[in-house]
């Protein structure tokens, strides 16, 4: 049974529809990609999903059960755990209190304060500083964190490497890849490539909030992913060579 | 001599004040709102445990019933009135004004309805000569009910503090505060945390107005004084800061007893200037803060 399974989503801004019929599934310890350039409804999509901007149509399946109209708070309950884009750390709070948040929904797993410093070790030496005062990567770092400790059924990441240098987003993309090689279904939204196909089992590119293409990561053409990205459609568009 | 006394009474005016003002500044901080009908309510705190007494209750018992019943009326006026108005402005730009409206229309309403059922007299909580008993003190004199109110004020600020600081339920409202949409991404509900502040906020807001019931006269219309000082104790102290909310208190207390001790006539007008001159030097308070820890 898939863990994760959303059919036919439609999600509305007013009169804008940022998703358009958007079906997809996760099964059990998979991890996908979402791929898409800016305004594709990527993060609307993982918003639908996680529940902080309800669906005008559709449904979104949890282990088999619909939560397609239950709230944020409810849904983090019951397994689906978002890091948000922009990460949204609590200023005020301490490292390790942001952490501690994630275990508000208090479900058991193997994520506890412990495991979450082995996997980010400079976190740990963190833990007593305020939120607001962290760069980005240690902010990304904490967001993850704070998810993992829900002990979620699917992990939700929006958009890890946004706003951070190369260097920190493969280190919070090696650790993103031993989170789900340890098991985790994961559904990553993400407009770097690289990074996405490197803990990708399958990728599913969006554009104007439709699905353009399915595909396993592995052997995946890159041309094809550039087309299915850009809109363009070069077999048809370009003239003939000759 | 009179300059120590007015310093000492000034301070147990202060505790007074701080316990007033403890529930205003922590529904500002939570939820950046702020509660117009403060003042009246407790106000409406200070009659329901008179009638209390007056049916025979013992006063330390008017109270055990008191507290709770504002604590579950602070929950249901959160969910009833306030988080509707939030959820209109929510993602506007008009900010908190809605329920800054709300809670002006609650405290008109409430005021006029005291004013139906009490009549416009003053009246006192009997407290069987606490309230003008003192301690000596050398040559001074400390009243044993401003006292006892310091004390609580105290003691229920660190509560507070305490119950923000290290338990989970006190964090998930410091998340709220700061980010409500993050909070609820983490299992918090933020309705019902808001709510649960209020809960809170309205809980030692009747313990603040059986204290006040209990050492001055008051009528339907004196809750319009006692949300003036308590604003003025949260502005002094630094929005949002619950141990600058006690010095706040402390600091107009004392402006005003030594005020009165200049001139008798302008003892709050003096507490009003520091308040001003507060709004002036540091619009954000003596101790500003955006949110309590």
């Amino acid at each position: 049974m898939n863990v994760l399974e959303a059919t036919g989503l439609e999600v509305r801004y007013g009169d804008l529809t940022a998703v358009d019929g958007v079906t997809l599934a996760l099964t059990e310890g998979e991890t996908v990609a979402v791929l898409g350039a800016n305004g594709a409804g990527k993060s609307t999509l993982l918003a639908a999903l996680a529940g902080t901007h309800l669906p005008t149509s559709g449904r979104v399946l949890l282990d088999g059960e619909p939560v397609t109209r239950v709230p944020a708070h409810r849904r983090v309950r019951r397994g689906i755990a978002l890091v948000p884009e922009g990460r949204r750390i609590f200023g005020s709070l301490t490292v390790e209190e942001n952490l501690l948040m994630g275990r508000y929904p208090k479900r058991p797993g193997p994520w506890d304060l412990r495991a979450v410093y082995d996997m980010f070790p400079l976190v740990a030496e963190m833990k007593d500083r305020r939120g607001s005062v962290l760069s980005g990567g240690q902010q990304q770092a904490v967001a993850i964190g704070r998810a993992l400790l829900a002990n979620p059924r699917v992990l939700l990441l929006d958009e890890v490497s946004l706003g951070l240098a190369p260097t920190v987003v493969t280190q919070i993309y090696d650790a993103v890849r031993r989170i789900t090689e340890a098991g985790t279904t994961a559904l990553v939204v993400e407009q770097d490539l690289d990074q996405a196909l490197r803990v990708a089992d399958r990728v599913q590119c969006l554009l104007g909030g439709r699905t353009v293409l399915e595909a396993p990561a592995a052997g995946l053409d890159r041309a094809a992913v550039a087309d299915a990205y850009f809109g363009t459609h070069p077999r048809r568009g370009r003239t003939p060579a000759r | 001599m009179d300059w120590l006394n007015a310093g000492v009474q000034g301070v147990l005016l202060g505790g007074q004040y701080a316990l007033l003002a403890c529930g205003l500044s922590l529904i500002f901080g939570v939820m950046r709102i702020v509660n117009l009908a403060h003042g009246v309510l407790a106000v409406l705190a200070a009659y329901l445990s008179l009638v209390l007494v007056q049916q025979g209750l013992p006063l330390s018992l008017a109270m055990v019933v008191v507290v709770p019943v504002f604590a579950a009326l602070g929950y249901a006026v959160q969910r009833g009135l306030f988080n509707p108005a939030l959820a209109q402005v929510r993602g506007r730009t008009s900010g908190e004004l809605a329920p800054l409206l709300v809670s002006f229309g609650v405290a008109v309403a409430l005021t006029n309805l005291l004013q139906e059922v009490f009549s416009a007299d003053t009246r006192r909580i009997p407290t069987g000569g606490l309230a003008s008993a003192g301690l000596p003190l050398g040559e001074l004199s400390i009243g044993v009910l401003p006292l006892i109110t310091l004390v609580v004020a105290t003691a229920v600020i660190a509560g507070v503090q305490l119950f923000l600081a290290r338990t989970a339920t006190g964090r998930a409202m410091r998340a709220v505060a700061d980010d409500a949409g993050a909070a609820a991404m983490t299992g918090v509900d933020p309705k019902h945390m808001y709510a649960v502040a209020t809960a809170l906020a309205f809980a030692t807001l009747a313990l603040a107005g059986v204290f006040v019931g209990m050492s001055t006269q008051f009528s339907p219309g004196y809750g319009d004084l006692v949300l003036l000082f308590a604003f003025e104790a949260v502005i002094i102290g630094g929005l949002g800061s619950l141990w600058g909310t006690l010095a706040g208190g402390v600091v107009l207390g004392l402006a005003q007893t030594i005020g009165a001790q200049i001139d008798p006539q302008s003892g709050v007008l003096a507490g009003h200037l520091v308040f001003l001159a507060v709004l002036v030097v540091r619009p954000g308070g003596l101790l500003p803060r955006s949110v309590q820890a």
